[in-house]
This record gives C-alpha cells, structure tokens and sequence, in this order.
C-alpha cells in the first residue's frame, strides 16, 4: 500500500470541499435541531393536551417517524412532497436550494418524534405535585407547564436528549442521497478525485468524531451544571 | 397506487429472484438477519470485555466501541466498502459489504446492550458464586450470562428493528433492498414519487412497528419474571 | 484456623479496620457484634478477600489470605459464606443452587453433587424443595439453602454475615436452628449477628466491635452479664430495651 499522504487531501480545491461538506453538515444540524426542538415542544403540548384528536396526531406522527428509516423520510419529502405541492411553489423550490430546505424539515420533523417522546418521559418522571402545586397557587395550565414543569422535564430529559442531538448530527449524513454537499459527500468527491480514499475517509470520520465528542462534553458539562443547581436550591 | 403495487409489487416484495438475484424486501429482511446473527457473538465478547476486570480487555473494547458510535452509518459503510476488499484480497459485493457493515455498527450497539445486562446483574450472586470459589469466567459463564441474556431479549429485537431501517441505507451502493427497488420503480414511474415512497414507507411502518408491539410484549413479561424474585436482589 | 494480625483497612482517609489482631481455633463459634458502621461486616468479608485489606495479614489454615501469588478461588472454596441477602441464583432450582459449587469447582460429577445436595438439604429441612425455584421461597426457605450450599463444598470453617437481619421474625428462628446444629456438629463458625440467644447458646466467644476495632473479647456469659468496655455497656444496655 502506497504511503499515507495527508497532506494531498488538505489543501487546494480538496480542502475546499472538505470545509464546505463540515460547514453544511453544521449548517444543517443546526437548522433541523433548532427546528426540531421547537417542533417537539409543540407535539409535547399535543400529546398532554387531554384532547383526543391532537393526542392522536402527536402519537402517529412519533409512531411514524420511529418506524420508517430516516432515508425514507427523506426521499418522501424531497421526492414525494414537491409532487403535491402547486407549480408555482415547485419552481421556487427548485430554483432556491430545494435539497438544504427539504432535508432540513425532514431531519426536523424526524428528531421532533424522538425528542417529544424524550421530553414525555421527562415529564413523566416528575411527582405530580408539582403540577397540583403550581395550579393552587393560580397558575394556568399553560402557565405551569411553561415556568414549572417543562423546565424540570427538561433537566431529567437532558440525557435522552444530547443522545438524540448526536443522532441527528449523524443523520446529517443522509443528506448526500440526494446530492447535497455535507461532510460524508464530500468525502466521496475528494476520494472520487484524488483516490486517496482513506484519507479523505480518515478526516472526515475525525470530523464526526471531534464534534461527537464535543456535543457528548457539552452535555455532560451542563447536566452537571443543571444538577448542581439542584441541589444548592 | 393499487395499480403500482399490483405492477410492481413483487418487485418489492424479492426483487428478481426466482429470475435473478434476491432483491427487495426479501432481501431487507435478509441483510437484518444476516447482521443481527453474525454480530451477535461478537457483542456479547465486546459486552464482556468492556465489563471484564483486566485493562487490556475494557480499554480496546471502549475504544472500538466509541469509535462505531461517533460515525454515520453511511461512513461505516464507505469505510467498509473501502477496506473489505483490501483485507480479503479481492472485491466483494454490495450485499458482502453491507452486512460486513451492520456487523460493525451492531456490535458497537448491541455490545451496549450486553454490558448493560451483565451490570444488571446483582452483585449478591457474583459474590455468591465468587465466594465458592467459582473463577470469573465460570461464574460469567454459569451465573451472569444465562440470566442476562433472557433479559436482554427485548433489546436484542429492538436492535433488530433498527438493523431493518438501517438496511435501507445500502441504497447507497446500489444493492438491491427495498428501498432502491423502489427508487428503481419511481425511476422507470416519475410521474407518482409521493405514491412510490409512501408505499415504500408504509411497507417500513408495517414491518417495524408490528416488530416494536412484540418488544413491549417481551418486556412486559420479563419484567413480570423479574417481579417474583426477591432474594435475588 | 483463622489469625488476624495487626490487620488494617482504609477506605480513602476513613479507618473501617483498626489493629484487627485476633485467632479463631478450629471447632470454635465466634460471635461479632456490635453497633451499625462498627466494621464487623468488614471485617468477615476480609477473610476470604470479598475486601481487600491495606495492611497486616490475614491467614486461613496456614495461607495468608491477601498475599499476591494465592489462588483465590481455590482458598475460597475451602471458606463457607451465608450472605444478608441469600444471594441464591434465581435461575436455577434450589437443587442446582446447592450442586453447582461442587460441580463446577470441585469438579464432582453431577450425579455425586446430586446426591450430596440432597443430603444436605434434607439436613436443612428443605428436601422436600429440591426442584423449587428461589423466587418461589420464603425468605427463612431461602437462607436455609444457602447454608446448605455453602456446606455442599465442604469447608472447614463457615462465615455469616448477618444471616437473620432480612428476615421477617417468625423466619429467624428455622435459620438460627440449622446453624445451632452445625455449631453442635463442631463447624469452626464466625457468625456476625444481633442474634444475641444464640451467641449465648452455642457461642465460645463474642468479640464486640466499634470504630473498626475489637474493644472487648468475652465468653457470652461474662459479656451479657458484666460488660467490660464503656461502649459494650452501653450496647448490652441498649440490647436489653430493644
């Protein structure tokens, strides 16, 4: 086997897609992680909202994405949804990065199931006083869930939760299936071109590994820090 | 989509065979299989050395272990698909590759899954059986491992439920399972994308979910088995 | 039998064993008691190296326990020990619990094992239970073939730690009974218990512990009647209100 040479791969045009495939897979995390907690946020009000109907949608919608493979997910929407929408919104679609947006949703849409059901159990794991306590002190619902539970929920998902953060910045990766150029993507042009494959394999792994571990440091710093808070309050 | 499952249905359901190779969801359900078989005994060596006593076992086995769950599948796979044919000599299939693959990620996971049993395992009976003289590995062999198993089953299914969405992800190199049957099938299509992979979703949905129905059965009848045992703990 | 000397442990900066020295003799019955945190549990599970220890030696028919180069389980196989918790196998009947020492490390064959186990539990009362399984046992049921399983590998010396403090009352009393007769049967026996009854019954000695050190060391007789040790008076005392 010819020598190893790193530094072929990290320069020129090769560096250049490989900082672009890091900054879009960052780009993309980013993105459907933020838009994914908001969406859990809302399917955990679904889900605890006592009515029937919205209880029904938050649970398909989590069984749905829990059964089906994230590719699949992917493929529906950048294939499958741009079908059903008018011409006219086709055309801006395809003309204004259709690939980021509709893998964005996807992956948003996908870590929304996951970490609504996270939140759930966090929820589930409070006493049931708390709720009582906040209600007899005049609080709404809304209220209570807002400044009571929901934080604490939030601390006692804060494992699940960095899990599946993780998982989603790995499933970034399925974005290159429909051609965009995140970091796993990019590795393939530059190996594609330089044939040198396993050092564009090697950095590239490297760059999942260095921001799994960071993602996986955070978390550990800041659970501590929310349990620290504990138990000086 | 009546019309497309009757046309094309068979193309899913096992791709060409008996006229060709086995394709489709046949095939899906065989690379989960083959994945789950294969990577099973090494989970449980992984899941014992990363519980083991001596350095020279736990420390590789974290290593390996961190390593497989820092990548993308997708990257598990390229990475696969590049040194495989290098360690073997000579080039292998998709399907080779893709198996070779699950393995690697399975036995990371699963490995996980097996270190949690053997630590589930109270203390009591290892220092019971340690105090009659019973060597580790005996009473690994006679006490832990027997009991962990049976109670690692619910979780070994559930890892058989994500090796069947991950098979979905050997689209990428062309193998024929059901998600590239269906890719194939809206290619020779293109006017119904959203029909193709909603059929090619609701396939997915049906197969794991029903399979998640029966993890909750299990649990819920090892959990009863573990109610009746009291002087155990 | 069994010597301790100058032994010491350390768990970080706290001393849970203080200057242990101490000789148990064959066919003897020892009793440690004393207050909760005393170290009297620690001091049992030193014996057959269930702790390690960070100073002194400790020797089991001539073979100091904690040395380096000792074959730990061979020498455990040798040293009976009855857990609080019973710690019997859940997935095996009471049978196969009482027979899987003496085929695995003994390497009997398992019809021997058989055959020997189901002399020992009928020695426990328990013959009838031969093909039962833990879960479906009393607490009182369950203790009993622990005892008989640690007889099945026939050691010399048998160690309790506790053997009564999980069970319910109206259990202790079976318990205390097989290991009255195995005190008869002149067992070399260091049982740590509140069972004060049967230290005065079958006991030959009672070393009373505090603070990881042995404070006083009495027959049962001078030790319940006039206690030496401020702290021993104070814990008969407290023995007689509970």
């Amino acid at each position: 086997m010819e020598m190893l040479n790193f530094d072929a791969v990290l320069q020129g045009k090769y560096l250049g897609w490989l900082l672009a495939g890091a900054a879009m897979t960052l780009a993309l995390f980013a993105v459907s992680w933020l838009a994914g907690f908001a969406l859990s946020l809302v399917l955990l009000a679904l889900r605890q909202s006592g009515i029937r109907v919205m209880q029904a949608v938050a649970i398909a919608f989590v069984a749905y994405h829990r059964n089906v493979p994230a590719l699949v997910q992917v493929f529906l929407w950048y294939f499958g949804v741009p079908q059903l929408l008018p011409q006219a919104w086709q055309s801006w679609i395809n003309a204004n990065g259709s690939e980021f947006v509709l893998v964005s949703i996807a992956l948003a849409w996908n870590s929304a199931a996951y970490m609504s059901e996270d939140l759930r159990s966090g929820l589930r794991s409070l006493p049931r006083t708390q709720l009582e306590a906040a209600r007899a002190i005049g609080m709404t619902y809304l209220q209570s869930m807002r400044i009571v539970l929901v934080p604490q929920a939030l601390r006692a998902a804060l494992p699940p939760l960095v899990n599946q953060s993780l998982t989603l910045f790995k499933t970034t990766s399925l974005a290159m299936a429909v051609g965009l150029a995140e970091m796993t993507y990019a590795s393939r042009q530059v190996e594609n071109e330089s044939f040198r494959t396993f050092e564009a394999f090697a950095i590239a792994s490297a760059f999942y590994w260095l921001c799994s571990f960071a993602l996986a440091s955070a978390g550990k710093h800041w659970s501590r820090r929310l349990s620290l808070q504990e138990r000086r309050a | 989509m009546i019309e497309i499952l009757d046309r094309y249905g068979l193309l899913l359901l096992m791709g060409q065979y008996p006229h060709g190779p086995l394709g489709g969801l046949a095939l899906t359900i065989c690379l989960a299989l083959a994945g789950l078989v294969i990577s099973f005994p090494l989970a449980v060596l992984v899941g014992i050395a990363r519980t083991s006593p001596w350095r020279a076992f736990r420390l590789p086995a974290a290593l390996i272990v961190n390593a497989v769950r820092g990548l993308p599948v997708l990257m598990l796979i390229f990475w696969a698909y590049f040194i495989v044919p290098l360690m073997i000599g000579r080039s292998v299939s998709g399907i080779t590759t893709v198996i070779c693959a699950l393995v690697l990620y399975e036995l990371a996971f699963m490995g996980e899954v097996v270190r949690a049993g053997i630590e589930a395992i109270p203390k009591g009976q290892v220092e019971a059986a340690r105090s009659m003289g019973m060597s580790y590995r005996q009473t690994l062999q006679k006490i832990i491992l027997p009991q962990a198993l049976v109670q690692m089953a619910p979780s070994i299914l559930n890892q058989f439920i994500n090796l069947v969405k991950n098979t979905s992800l050997s689209y990428i190199i062309s193998v024929n399972e059901l998600t590239y049957a269906a890719y194939q099938v809206n290619a020779q299509l293109l006017t119904r994308p959203f029909e193709v992979y909603l059929i090619l979703a609701a396939t997915y949905f049906l197969i794991c979910w029903s399979l998640s129905l029966a993890v909750g059965k299990m649990e819920r009848s090892v959990n009863q088995r573990r109610q009746l045992a009291p002087g155990a703990a | 039998m069994i010597s301790f000397r100058d032994v010491e442990k350390y768990y970080g900066t706290y001393k849970a064993l203080d200057a242990i020295t101490e000789t148990v003799e064959k066919g003897e019955v020892v009793v440690v008691c004393g207050p909760s945190g005393s170290g009297k549990s620690t001091l049992i599970r030193t014996i057959n190296r269930l702790e390690p220890i960070s100073g002194g030696t400790i020797s089991v028919d001539g073979i100091d326990v904690h040395a380096q180069n000792v074959n730990v389980n061979s020498l455990r196989s040798r040293i009976g020990f009855v857990f609080q918790s019973f710690n019997l196998f859940p997935h095996l009947s009471v049978l196969e619990n009482v027979s899987i020492g003496p085929t695995t490390v003994l390497r009997q064959s398992a019809q021997q094992a058989r055959s020997h186990g189901l002399v020992l539990l009928d020695k426990v009362g328990l013959a009838s239970k031969a093909g039962a399984y833990p879960p479906q046992l009393s607490g009182g049921q369950q203790q009993r073939v622990a005892i008989a399983r640690a007889l099945a590998m026939q050691p010399p010396v048998m160690l309790f730690d506790e053997p009564t403090s999980a069970l319910d009352p109206e259990m202790v009393g079976e318990v205390l009974n097989v290991m009255k007769q195995l005190a008869a049967d002149g067992m070399t026996m260091v049982c740590v218990t509140h069972e004060m009854g049967f230290a005065r019954e079958v006991g030959d000695r009672i070393l009373f512990m505090d603070a990881g050190a042995i404070l006083e060391r009495a027959s049962p007789e001078e030790f319940f009647k006039s206690p030496q040790h401020p702290r021993a008076q104070k814990f008969v005392a407290d023995i007689r209100h509970a």
